[in-house]
This record gives C-alpha cells, structure tokens and sequence, in this order.
C-alpha cells in the first residue's frame, strides 16, 4: 500500500494534458514588466532608473528585509520605466519595465548545458548564493528559499523532502522538469542536503506520474541519501504539510512552521533553480509554465522568461480558445482567474489554465444541508461550514478557537460541497481578519 | 376540610413574608448604586445602539458620559447637536459644539465611466472581492459595487443606484455613525462635514494611479494634476500620491477647484443650478 497523507483530501480528476510535451522555449517578449513583489514578503526596490541598459541575470531589485528576494533582469535591452504597473490581477505593484533589444546575459553566467556535479561551498556560502540569485519558492508560495535554509537556532534539520507531487490538475511544469533535468535535481539536492547538514531526502511523487518516478528513482541511483517515495494520489498532497506526513510520517503541530518537526520542504522546481544558480551562476529569471486546457489547440509546457505578458503565450499556444470563460493563473485548484491578460508572469506562475465556459458554470450557492463533506476532506481537520458561518457573522475572535489560521486554503471544501457554497471565499476573509486580531494582540 | 385550607393559607403566607424580609436584607447588603442620571441619560439618547459613538450602545455611552462628568469627546452621530443639548442641560454640563457629519461615497465611477473588463462570478461581497483581486473595472481602487456599506447601514440611508452601480448616501436619513467607513474595504466612503445647507464639495476618487492609468481606467478619475490646489484661495487642497484631497475645514465651497478640474472628478452636491458658461469664465478668470 502506497503512502499517502492521512486526513481528507479529495480526488480531482488530473487532466494532465501536457504530461507528454517537451519542454520548449518561449521567444522573448518585446517589452518585459518585472514586477517588483514576486515573493512573499516585503517588495524588492529597484536599483535601475529609467534609460540604463541591462543584461539578462542583472540585479534590477534588491531585497529589502528579511523575508524579501533579489529581482534579476530576465532580459536584455533598456528601461523604459520605473514605477507601478497593472498586474494579472488588475492591482499596481512596483515594476520595472524594460524594452527588449537583443539577447545578451551577463559573461558570469555559464549557459553550456553540460552538468556540473562537484561543488565545493560552505552551508554558509550555499545559503548566500540561493539568497543572491533571488531563489524563492516555485510551488506558488514564492518563500524565499534562503529564509527556508537558515535554520533558527535551537532546531535541527533532520531530512530535506522535495516536492514532486504537483497535485494541482492540469500542471506538468514540475512532471516535465523530472523527466527532462533529473540529474541537474538530484545535484540540487545534495547541495541543499550540505548546506542544511541533512543526511536524508525524500523525494514525494504521486503514482500517477509512474516515468516520474522511474526517472528520479535511476537518476538517483548512486546517492544513497534520496529516496524516492512513490505516493497515492491525493489533493491536496503537494502541500507542505500533507507531504511530510505522506513522506516522513510526521505531523506538523497547528502553527508550527515544518522545521518543528525537522523538516526542510523544496519544490521540484525550485531544486532545478537552485542548481543553476549554485552550478552556473544564473539567477532565477525564467521558469517552466504550463499553458493547458481542454479546448487549447496547443498546450504547451513552456520555459519562459519572467515578466513575459500572458497574452503572448497564449497567443504562442493557438490563442484563446472560443467559449474560454475563464483563464487562470496557476491550477484550477488554487489558482485565481486573472482579471488582465496583458499582466505577466511572475516566478510564482506555475501555468495559464483556460477554462471554458462549460466547466464552469457559476451555480448560485444554496443553503448549507449539514452533510459534513467539507469536514471529510479538510486535510487540516478543520470544520469548513462552521468557520463560514462565522466569518460571514464576522464573529472572528471565534474563528480562532476553531483554528481558522490552520486552513492551507487548498479549496477541498469548496470543490466537495454539495450546495456550491464557496466555503473557501469566506474562510480567507477570516484568516486575514484573525490575522489582524493575532498580531495586535502581541 | 377547613383546616386544611386554613393551614395551607397560613404556612404559604409565612413563607411569602420569610422570603420577602430574607429578600429585602439580601438586597440591602447586595445593593449596586447606580447613578440615576445614567438612566436619565439614556432615555435622552435615540437608543439606536449603533455603537457610533465608539462604546457599546447607548447605555455604555450614558454611562462613560456620566462618569466622565465632563462632555468633552462626547457626541451621538444619531441624536446631533439638539440631543446633546438636551443631555447637557441635564447635566448641567456645556456640550460641545459639533458640525453635523454625513458619509460621502468618493467614487463617480459608473457603468459609462468606468466600463467593466471582466465579470466577478465569486461571493457578492465587497470584502470577498477586494481579497481576490482588483475588481471588474480597470480601476483597483474604486467602489467594487456589491453593497457591505448597504448591508451595514442600520438606518437605511444607504442604497445601491442600478443605474450607476454605485451607493448613494440619503443625507436626511444618514447619521454619520461611520459603520460604512469601516465596511467599506476600499476606503472610498469618507464622513465629511455637512456643509452649510448641506452644501459640500468633495473629490470623487480615490485612485492612487499615475494621471494617465487612472484617466484610461476612468473618464472621471482624479489625476492628480495639481489645478485644484493652485486654484484654491484657502489652501485646503492637498495633492497626495497622484490624488487630490479637499480639507472640509478649509474649505469656503467657492467651488474654484470644480471649474478647474479637467476630468470633472470634483464634485459639488447641493447648491443652486446657476447658469453654467458665465461661471466658468469667471472663474477661471480669477485664478
């Protein structure tokens, strides 16, 4: 029996349309928009004014705090402008937008495809470099990975768990990555494993990625300290604490942080940046993005360029299909519809999904009939239609008793529940009131 | 048979009277002296425990108010400057003399003006909506237009126009509690003073954007140009991240600053319709 996270979950069908499709690379855009806020945390300010030319793997944005990433040009040419611009989702955030010329990148940056397998760097220097290169997390929470890295004092590392789950529906970014780049990941994670001193990484598939799994379990053959661990399908399994406890067999305790329990969790993606950043001196500037949907004429996995318009790529892949009622960033899980095509990919954006009108009918919400499908498949144990309630009587100082902060926003709920009511909607609302309430009672 | 009820009569009797001089010692010794001008207050007040004033109801307030023993800081939004008045005469205290308030929607940016680029299909509610994102305008700063400031209101002065897409504030029925201030996830809806005959000029927006992505996501958005406060005698314009905002204790309602404003994003409610051409000359004229 495969290993799989214990509490609720739900079983969406995967349409892994892409699963099949090579990696291509994405021409350049004419005009990129890099936005300076691709992370959590604190937005990067840039350190280029309008009129200065710049390469590709230049430092635009530098890190302002702690938990903040350096910003890196993904493209040559000139500056056309410093300020705010309009994103995906229709908000301004700090950009800076450069007019492509060309294709030059910095002389520092090693572009041979042979793999380099030796290193010879401190935990210290490691750690230094993820930072440098602005490496956050490419699952969609884009952490800074460096913050991930820097083990608080007091706590031990005891095994580095890589995710490799992607148990959103329709994205192959991280699939595709496996198949084509395993050797660049399995070196990724011996540096990771050196540089938080782990003798132990596991690497999560689900079994519905069966040449996945064959590729990491052969490319990592001769390292004894990765184990691939085949997982049972399960949304949401790609979830930080879902997987250790798929994985490790550990539960992280409600408000805990994984390292808790010892562990550092990576996304496949991630890994893959991390290698070309430690191994060829390139900063994360480019990601692979899943361009998919059912009526798409051409999905595609594509490696593309940060700050590229969305418009572009889906011209790229065919356009927007007729009946597209929907196009959206990331899964159709957690991912949101996006307001503005003309916005751009962030280092988050795992894939422009388009769904069509048939597959998203907006069915009015009815009442709740007390059936308890949300309480089955919240894999956090919480109890969905109870914090509804209570945040839509913006009883807050309530939501936190029934540990409304606890909720990883998978959106089982929503997907299970019987009367379309849009469970997950209201609970955000909540974390971000219970959030307020928390942090003014310090 | 007689005995009976005789007997039943008296022993119910005694009990009742035991229980009425245990009660009365018991209340004495429990006894909570309560100002009986906190009652007396409270009748004063509207009673519409709206929480406005910023305690609990008017009972809270009537209390605070009384135990403060000084009227300063003191004001119900609901009853105005007459029940205060009367709450002071009471007392024997001064109240303090408050301009009536009203909220203000500082947004204009209806269906023609503000056309909408994509439909938002998630709960109809503006808090749910501002989480997610932007809106389904081109402007992010705007009125989303789902009605949390309507479903606040407790004294229906607050209505969703269909036409416009906007709330409108019935200024009779308002009484500036500022529950809608606080609902309103954008910030758009602002007290401001009542204004002499309810004369008040304001700017309708609140879009931060630079001039020219806020004119492209609204024909009356404010664009932060500079006109207004170069053309107003008193100072009371202040132009803030690309955005101008009118000091309503400034400002004289000279209405210099409407004449001026090339996107027409500032607003004058109440005053009499005057030939418009002559004015304008005037006006700008003046500067």
């Amino acid at each position: 029996m495969l290993k799989r996270f214990k509490k609720g979950g739900i079983h969406p069908h995967d349409n892994k349309i892409t699963r099949a499709k090579a990696i291509e690379v994405m021409p350049l855009p004419k005009v990129a928009v890099i936005s300076m806020a691709q992370h959590i945390g604190a937005p990067a300010s840039p350190v280029v004014k309008r009129g200065d030319i710049v390469k590709v793997g230049q430092l635009i944005g530098q890190a302002k705090g702690f938990i903040s990433a350096n910003i890196h040009s993904s493209v040559s040419g000139t500056v056309k402008s410093v300020g705010d611009a309009v994103n995906s989702m229709g908000l301004l955030v700090p950009s800076v937008t450069i007019t492509v010329d060309g294709d030059e990148w910095l002389e520092t940056i090693d572009r041979s495809e042979e793999i380099v397998e030796k290193f010879d760097l401190s935990p210290k220097e490691i750690v230094s470099i993820v930072a440098s290169t602005g490496i956050v997390g490419l699952g969609g929470a884009t952490f800074p990975s460096n913050v991930k890295h820097s083990i608080p004092e007091g706590k031990t590392a005891k095994a580095l768990v890589v995710n490799g789950v992607e148990c959103e529906p329709y994205l192959t970014a991280d699939h595709r990555l496996m198949l084509e780049h395993g050797r660049e990941i399995v070196v990724a994670i011996k540096i990771i494993c050196h540089a938080i001193g782990v003798e132990k990484a596991y690497i999560g598939i689900e079994n519905n990625k069966l040449d996945a799994i064959e590729s990491m379990t052969k490319a990592s053959a001769d390292t004894p300290i990765i184990e691939v661990v085949p997982l049972r399908v399960q949304y949401p399994q790609g979830s930080e604490k879902q997987l250790i406890e798929a994985t490790m067999g550990a539960e992280v305790p409600s408000g805990a942080l994984p390292i808790q329990v010892g562990a550092v969790v990576q996304n496949i993606g991630t890994m893959y940046a991390i290698y070309q950043a430690v191994q060829k001196h390139k900063p994360l500037f480019e990601r692979v993005v899943t361009v998919t949907g059912k009526s798409v004429s051409e999905p595609k996995n594509l490696l593309t360029r940060v700050g590229s318009p969305v418009n572009d790529m889906i011209e790229y892949c065919g356009g927007v299909p007729e009946g597209t009622a929907k196009v959206i960033d990331g899964g159709p899980m957690m991912g949101r519809s996006m307001a503005n095509l003309s916005g751009v990919i962030n280092k988050g954006s795992s894939g422009i999904l388009m769904m069509p009108e048939t597959e998203t009918p907006a069915n009015d919400a009815s009442s709740c009939i007390r059936c308890g499908k949300c309480v089955q498949v919240c894999p956090m144990g919480l109890e969905p239609y109870l914090l509804n309630v209570l945040a839509d009587k913006r009883n807050f100082e309530e939501c936190i008793e029934h540990s409304a902060m606890d909720c990883i926003e998978c959106g089982s709920c929503s997907f299970t529940c019987p009367a379309h009511i849009r469970l997950l909607d209201n609970i955000r609302i909540a974390k971000r009131e219970v959030g307020k309430i928390l942090r003014n009672r310090k | 048979m007689e005995d009976v009820l005789l007997s039943t009569v008296l022993v119910l009797l005694a009990l009742g009277v035991l229980a009425a001089v245990l009660l009365y010692f018991v209340a004495q010794k429990f006894k909570v002296y309560e100002d009986p001008r906190i009652s007396e207050v409270e009748e004063l007040l509207p009673s519409a425990n709206c929480g406005g004033c910023g305690y609990p109801g008017c009972k809270g307030f009537a209390e605070a108010l009384v135990k403060a023993g000084d009227m300063k800081g003191f004001f119900c939004n609901v009853g105005g400057q007459p029940v205060m008045d009367s709450v002071a005469e009471k007392l024997g205290l001064v109240a303090e003399a408050k301009e009536p308030m009203v909220a203000v929607v500082r947004c204009a940016g209806s269906c023609e003006n503000r056309p909408k680029t994509n439909t938002y299909e998630g709960v109809k509610k503006c808090t749910v909506a501002a989480a997610l994102y932007a809106g389904e305008t081109g402007c992010s700063f705007g009125c989303l237009g789902m009605g949390d400031c309507v479903d606040v209101c407790q004294f229906d002065a607050l209505s969703m126009n269909p036409l416009t897409g906007l709330p409108e504030v019935d200024q009779d029925k308002c009484t500036a509690c500022g529950k809608c201030v606080e609902a309103c996830p954008k910030g758009i809806i602002e007290l401001r003073k009542k204004g002499v005959k309810n004369r008040r000029v304001f700017v309708s927006c609140v879009n931060k954007a630079k001039g020219a992505l806020a004119k492209k996501s609204c024909e009356v958005a404010c664009i932060g140009c500079g006109l207004c406060a170069k053309a107003c005698p008193f100072g009371a314009i202040e132009i803030k991240n690309n955005l101008a905002y009118i000091d309503y204790t400034k400002c004289k309602l000279c209405r210099k600053c409407v004449a001026v404003c090339p996107t027409g994003a500032i607003q004058a409610v109440n005053f009499p319709i005057i030939p418009k051409k002559e004015t304008n000359e005037n006006d700008v004229k003046a500067i």
